[in-house]
């Protein structure tokens, strides 16, 4: 099985190599899974061959979500999980992130149900993706200030945010 | 969040009209939760949807991090509270992935079988308040029937009915108690004429067909463009399921089939899941017959999987890693691991990863709800209002899994 996995694997690799030679900078085999580090630059531009390639046909974005390594720099990780249904294979895109330009382009022309992942990942992360069409946030309140799942954001939140007992007797008064 | 409905017109027959904006939800029943749309209607025809989300966030992913692998199991249950066995078994197989364990066969029968349980209970709760949504009444107190029989049985088992935190990482919480499969059996004997009872009530109904059929269409390209996955997408002709496509937990040792519809409306996702009961069921009928009666239901893991109480009497070393699995957990080497199990709703994800310390770096959970709630715009926009009830049923959310 792991073996089979290491030749598919190859075909991916090979065949993003063979396209472009900076689209690939480094691969990652971890528990039989295949995580691909893309440079910023060019993710868009390999996830879309990852989908229109007549060899890859990664047809479904499973999952994206986002890690923050603080203190280290690249601060962030921005992961894509992908599914291939006609070849039943899954890779994961990965692109790291400076903690300066948290920017990166957003998948959502290429696969429209990155919509609302990038968002969930915009509100909690605060990484920003160029070419969204809707960047709000969607899990926290829109006017909340700071980014909660990064580790700089302590668990038990802020503690001088009122109450909402008081807010509630303020509107009140 | 607002919409700005006085720039808004439609054009009607008779020139331009002004739609107007109506809050559905987050307290409406249909809503299955607190789920809020703003739908902007040109009369009884809803023009734009905006699904807003959030009021349920209670930041588990968050929480995961500040606790030990093994004390975030009791978290997951919390996420969707219909399908907690299931969410275990997500969770345990991305922790055994990260650490490259392996499960005893008898622990992965007996899950296989506790989480098809679960599967039949979670799509009774659905039928039973998608037909309440929908007018049919007397289904609901049928379908609450059965799956109080499949909460027993839970309730037995891992003495709990809903967060049960059975599921454990490297097998189970405990030796399942004797007379558990005789119970089972009971059920699963019992189970296949009720199933025809809710079909002679609906299947053939002509106000059900009426609500459902035509209700709600998504065709597979755009389905799968909008990363649907379970019931949903299935009902779209695509046979992506997880238990056949990237088998985990020895389902490529069960025979079942992957029920598929073509017409992809509300329908068709009822006949689906319905279907998918029958398919569960055949599921555990196998797996009552493959439990070996007797053998190990956790791996052998020292320092990771908790010793056995006779042997914490007699030996230090079990007491020793006792102690330190309770008080400082077990550090997984870094990497990142992904699994995906097939839960009620669709693909169920878990994303963990480490970076050698006893606690989480990071715990993402892939909520086939919140996913799949991502169509529903495309779903109802141009359709009548009541059709919004329906097409939210026939999606089948959690809100504790969209918000998390």
């Amino acid at each position: 099985m792991a073996e089979n996995s290491n030749q598919n694997t190859n075909v991916v690799v090979e065949r993003l190599r063979g396209w472009s030679p900076n689209a690939v900078s480094e691969v990652i085999e971890f528990r039989g899974e295949t995580t691909i580090v893309v440079p910023r630059n060019v993710l868009r531009d390999v996830a879309e061959r990852c989908r229109g390639d007549k060899e890859l046909r990664f047809n479904l974005l499973s999952d994206a979500t986002c890690v923050d390594r603080y203190p280290l720099e690249p601060r962030f990780e921005v992961n894509y999980q992908l599914v291939s249904i006609p070849r039943r294979e899954r890779l994961c895109l990965q692109v790291r992130l400076s903690s300066s330009d948290p920017v990166v382009d957003s998948l959502v022309p290429v696969w429209p149900g990155a919509n609302w992942l990038e968002r969930e990942i915009f509100d909690l992360f605060g990484i920003r993706f160029n070419g969204h069409p809707d960047l709000r946030r969607i899990l926290m309140p829109d006017d909340w200030e700071g980014y909660p799942l990064r580790k700089d954001f302590p668990v038990e939140g802020y503690r001088d945010i009122p109450s909402i007992a008081t807010r509630y007797t303020r509107n009140r008064t | 969040m607002t919409v700005q409905s006085e720039t808004s017109t439609v054009e009607t027959a008779t020139g331009k009209a002004k739609t107007m904006v109506l809050n559905m939800g987050p307290q409406h029943p249909s809503t299955h939760g607190v789920l809020r749309i703003l739908l902007e209607l040109d009369g009884e025809n809803v023009v734009k949807a905006i699904p807003d989300m959030g009021y349920l966030h209670t930041g588990i992913e968050k929480s995961c991090e500040d606790k030990t692998y093994s004390q975030a199991i009791t978290l997951t249950d919390r996420i969707d509270y219909l399908n907690p066995l299931g969410n275990n078994l997500a969770y345990c197989l991305a922790v055994e992935k990260l650490l490259g364990i392996e499960v005893p066969k008898r622990a992965q029968y007996i899950r296989v079988l506790m989480v098809e349980l679960q599967r039949v209970s979670s799509h009774l709760v659905w039928l039973g308040t998608h037909a309440i949504d929908l007018g049919a009444m007397s289904v609901f107190l049928y379908c609450f029937r059965e799956r109080e029989e499949i909460l027993k049985i839970f309730e037995f088992v891992t003495g709990q009915r809903m967060m049960t935190s059975y599921i454990r990482i490297g097998g189970l919480a405990l030796e399942p108690p004797t007379g558990y499969l005789e119970r089972v059996e009971k059920f699963v004997k019992m189970m296949p004429g009720r199933i025809d009872e809710y079909e002679e009530l609906l299947t053939g109904n002509r106000i059900w067909i009426g609500r459902t059929k035509g209700v709600g269409y998504i065709s597979a390209e755009d389905a799968i463009a909008l990363s649907m996955t379970g019931p949903t997408l299935r009902a779209a002709g695509v046979a992506y399921d997880n238990r056949k496509v990237f088998p985990y937990s020895s389902y490529e040792e069960f025979d079942f089939d992957v029920p598929t519809r073509t017409d992809s409306d509300c329908f068709g996702r009822y006949m689906v899941r319905v279907a998918e009961m029958r398919e569960s069921l055949k599921i555990i009928r196998q797996a009552i017959k493959k439990i070996p009666p007797e053998g190990p239901v956790r791996t052998d893991a020292p320092g990771i999987v908790p010793p056995e109480r006779e042997k914490m009497k007699t030996e230090m070393e079990a007491l020793i890693y006792h102690f330190k699995i309770f008080t400082e957990g077990f550090s997984p080497p870094p990497g990142e691991a992904f699994a995906a199990v097939e839960s009620p709703r669709g693909e169920l994800g878990v994303f963990v990863a480490s970076d050698g310390s006893p606690k989480p770096l990071r715990v993402h959970f892939r909520a086939p709800s919140f996913i799949n709630l991502q169509a529903l715009p495309k779903l109802i926009e141009g359709k009548l209002i009541a059709d919004v009830i329906a097409c939210i049923g026939t999606i089948d959310i959690v809100l504790g899994e969209v918000d998390r």
